[in-house]
């Protein structure tokens, strides 16, 4: 147990140390530039902490305006998510399955992908008001189409000895629907599903900077911005960089769970 | 078979634009907030002849180009180089890995303060978010090269340069490409958000705001539908190259994220 | 328990259509272990799914124990040649084989047992926590077998099971088959490329012509059993056997034998 412990972490020491150099020289950089715009990054990490670290340990050290910017920012972010994955899949399976139906709205969805999705952000601050609803459907627009996309890409494509083999052997509509077709798509949305979440992340800080939010992530960038708060700026990026970095690995690491049979049905082969 | 997909497909658009107009027409949609499908569509003609709405297309092209080009030039050497030197890859990929997560539009209102001209921010912050779909795929290309037709130049007596420009390069060539037209679609939702977020002298993404402060639903709704087409046509053109010149891939998927 | 009248298939339609069946006649009484043998290509696999009820016919009728097969019918279970799509890589073996049986009305605990028991019969009882793709190829087609058993159909379709595994696993899963059979009682229908399995496997043996295809000759296969890889392959009954059906095949030049073109349709 040690041995192998001592071995990953010496193995994770090998593939970071350029980390702490990269830092290093940032910070002996920006000391020597002395440049307002480039703070050194031990003066961000403390305009960080100042700004949402300074809690109590019992809360993660989470201070009142952590909790006041992260918890509006990520549940507006995972909801809209949420509503576009259920939405997606829903859709894209239906698609997938039917290519009449797939005639009828293949040119639809490739125009709907297309258009970028902050162009609809103004639109969507004169039909609701620049409140919640808003940020909402910016982000379910914009992270529906990968979900949608991948999910008729993975339905359409089941192995068609999969469904007879489920025909045969007398499968009820819904059993193939839960225990064929959803598990064979599931490699592909589930790549729809990383992507979209991303793309969420992005949306959610677009949709604020635009709608003018009175709390978030967002709006912290933007009152930092209009205070001149340059090391402000700085930890807010690089904080939503962190919260990107955080997403992507937790769900590579339920993706990994989920379709273990996947990965190594594939490596056998 | 063909046939009857177009008309398929037709089919549904048309149904979709009728049954708005229906909605808007018998008072179920109140066309107030949401105009009639033939009034968008007809706005989106006469933008075709707007000089003013023509202008800022050309605006948000140029800024898209300028930074697509630019974040190609940047991203393919530094993706050739990390692919075919592994150490230098290993040191930086996490600070790689770090780096792309970030949201590029969070640093729209930070590059808006230092960089002076309005045109250098949005190139700046399109380059950003541009370069990571050209790097990862180009460096994903050069670890794809089939080792044998590497060994075969090898045994020939063709040195490391030789083979990198007759093996690793063309072989690494589709994969680049679709970096691109994955970098493509993201440098415009990049050059939009700038402009809806920090305005400047003309742009798609202006002309929608000015549009939405005069409340003219129909014309912010008018020029979304020509944003969709830019995109499409983008796409499109950058599929079609993709298949014209590289006929003999068949992995044309690349990496998306 | 089977009768197949007149049954014809067209693929597409116009310039391009392919006439697959040309009007095949065939009845298989209950118990019988049938073995069909053709050309690559001579739509062999197209008969079998129309017999399965995955593809309508254009033409004739196929009736299982006097009714009419629109759909699949109930008690009938096919073995597939391609092993490794026909399990389901996200199941476990045990998931694989108790899937069908929800149809059966059967519990969970029930089903369970069921499932162990048809893998004892196919030697499989200690894989039963495994996934499809950890075992071998030869085992994984006995996992498909032993779902097939599970169901416990009164017709079974086997669609060429042996054609994608190694000379050994196939002698090996022949008998398996056989000894199978003398347990549950059951009708076979094995289509096959290989001349010698199927006068090894069957009791008859039915030739089919090349496309569009019709019953060429339909021999008895009067061997003693129990079945023997070695014995019954050396009596003179089987080398005769096998060379009438040889030269049936051989008889037109078209009749081709390499694997590489075993038929796909």
């Amino acid at each position: 147990m040690t041995v192998a412990n001592g071995g990953r972490l010496r193995g994770l020491a090998l593939r970071l140390w350029t980390v702490p150099v990269v830092v290093a020289v940032w910070e002996a950089a920006a000391r020597a530039a002395e440049s307002v715009y480039f703070p050194p990054p031990s003066a961000i990490l403390a305009r960080l902490r100042e700004l949402w670290f300074s809690g109590p340990p019992a809360r993660l050290f989470l201070s009142d305006a952590a909790l006041a910017d992260f918890l509006p920012s990520l549940g507006r972010m995972f909801g809209g998510w949420a509503l576009a994955c259920l939405g997606g899949i829903a859709l894209g399976v239906a698609i997938g399955r039917s290519k009449t139906l797939a005639g009828y709205v293949d040119p639809l969805i490739e125009f709907g992908r297309a258009i970028p999705p902050p162009t609809l952000i103004p639109l969507f601050v004169v039909l609701f008001k620049a409140d919640a609803r808003m940020q909402v459907a910016t982000i379910v627009y914009g992270v529906v189409w990968p979900v949608l996309v991948n999910s008729v890409d993975g339905a359409r494509y089941v192995d068609r000895l999969h469904i007879e083999t489920a025909r045969v052997f007398g499968l009820s509509r819904a059993e193939r629907l839960t225990r064929v077709i959803l598990p064979a798509a599931a490699p592909k949305i589930f790549a729809g599903l990383r992507l979209s979440l991303s793309l969420a992340l992005i949306l959610m800080v677009v949709a604020e900077l635009a709608g003018s939010a009175t709390s978030g992530i967002g709006y912290e960038l933007l009152y930092t911005q209009q205070n001149f708060d340059l090391p402000g700026m700085w930890g807010t990026i690089a904080l939503l960089g962190v919260l990107g970095f955080l997403l992507n690995s937790s769900f590579l690491v339920v993706e990994r769970r989920t379709l273990s049979w996947h990965r190594r049905a594939g490596r056998t082969k | 078979m063909i046939l009857s997909r177009v008309a398929r497909g037709a089919a549904g658009v048309a149904v979709l634009l009728v049954a708005a107009e229906v909605a808007g027409r018998t008072g179920l949609l109140d066309t107030q907030i949401m105009p009639l499908a033939s009034t968008v569509l007809a706005g989106a003609a006469g933008l075709a002849a707007d000089s003013e709405f023509l202008h800022d297309v050309s605006a948000t092209v140029e800024v898209w180009a300028e930074g697509l080009l630019l974040a190609t030039l940047l991203a393919v050497p530094a993706g050739v180089l990390l692919g075919s030197l592994p150490r230098a890859e290993t040191a930086l990929r996490p600070v790689i890995e770090f780096l792309r997560p970030i949201p590029s539009v969070a640093l729209i209102p930070l590059v808006a303060l230092i960089a002076a001209a309005d045109g250098t921010m949005k190139v700046t912050v399109i380059v950003y978010a541009a370069c990571w779909p050209v790097l990862v795929n180009t460096m994903y290309g050069l670890h794809d090269v089939d080792p044998v037709a590497k060994d075969t130049m090898r045994v020939f007596g063709f040195g490391r340069l030789a083979v990198l420009l007759r093996v690793t390069l063309p072989s690494a060539a589709p994969f680049v490409l679709t970096g691109v037209r994955l970098a493509a679609s993201v440098a415009l939702v990049v050059a939009i958000s700038a402009e809806l977020l920090a305005g400047g002298e003309g742009g798609i993404g202006v002309y929608i705001v000015r549009a939405g402060s005069g409340y003219r639903i129909d014309l912010m709704l008018a020029a979304t539908v020509w944003a969709g087409l830019i995109g499409l046509v983008v796409n499109a053109l950058l599929v079609r190259a993709e298949r014209g010149l590289f006929r003999w891939h068949a992995a044309r998927a690349g990496v998306t994220q | 328990m089977l009768d197949v009248v007149n049954l014809t298939h067209t693929y597409g339609s116009g310039p391009e259509a392919h006439r697959a069946l040309g009007g095949i006649d065939l009845s298989v009484p209950e118990g019988q272990l049938v073995c069909v043998v053709g050309p690559s290509g001579c739509g062999k696999s197209t008969l079998l799914r129309s017999i399965a009820g995955l593809v309508r016919p254009t033409g004739g009728e196929v009736r299982v124990k006097g009714r009419p097969v629109t759909a699949t019918p109930d008690d009938l279970a096919v073995v597939f040649q391609d092993y490794s799509r026909s399990l389901f890589p996200w199941m476990s073996v045990r998931d694989n084989v108790a899937l069908p049986l929800r149809r059966r009305g059967l519990d969970r605990a029930a089903r369970r047992t069921a499932a162990a028991e048809a893998l004892a019969a196919v030697g499989l009882e200690s894989a039963a926590a495994k996934y499809p793709w950890q075992l071998s190829g030869g085992m994984q087609q006995r996992v498909a077998i032993a779902r097939a058993l599970a169901y416990r159909p009164s017709l079974l379709l086997m669609d060429e099971p042996f054609g994608s595994v190694d000379a050994q696993t196939r002698e090996d899963l022949e008998d398996l088959v056989l000894a199978v059979r003398g347990h549950h009682r059951m009708t076979i229908v094995l289509i096959t490329h290989d001349i010698d399995e199927s006068v090894y496997v069957g009791d008859r043996v039915v030739v089919l012509t090349r496309a569009p295809a019709v019953v060429a000759a339909d021999l008895r296969v009067d061997l003693p059993g129990p079945r023997d890889q070695i014995g019954t392959r050396e009596l003179p009954a089987f080398v005769h056997l096998r060379s009438e059906v040889s030269r049936l095949v051989r008889g037109r030049p078209e009749f081709s034998m390499t694997p590489s073109q075993i038929d796909k349709e």
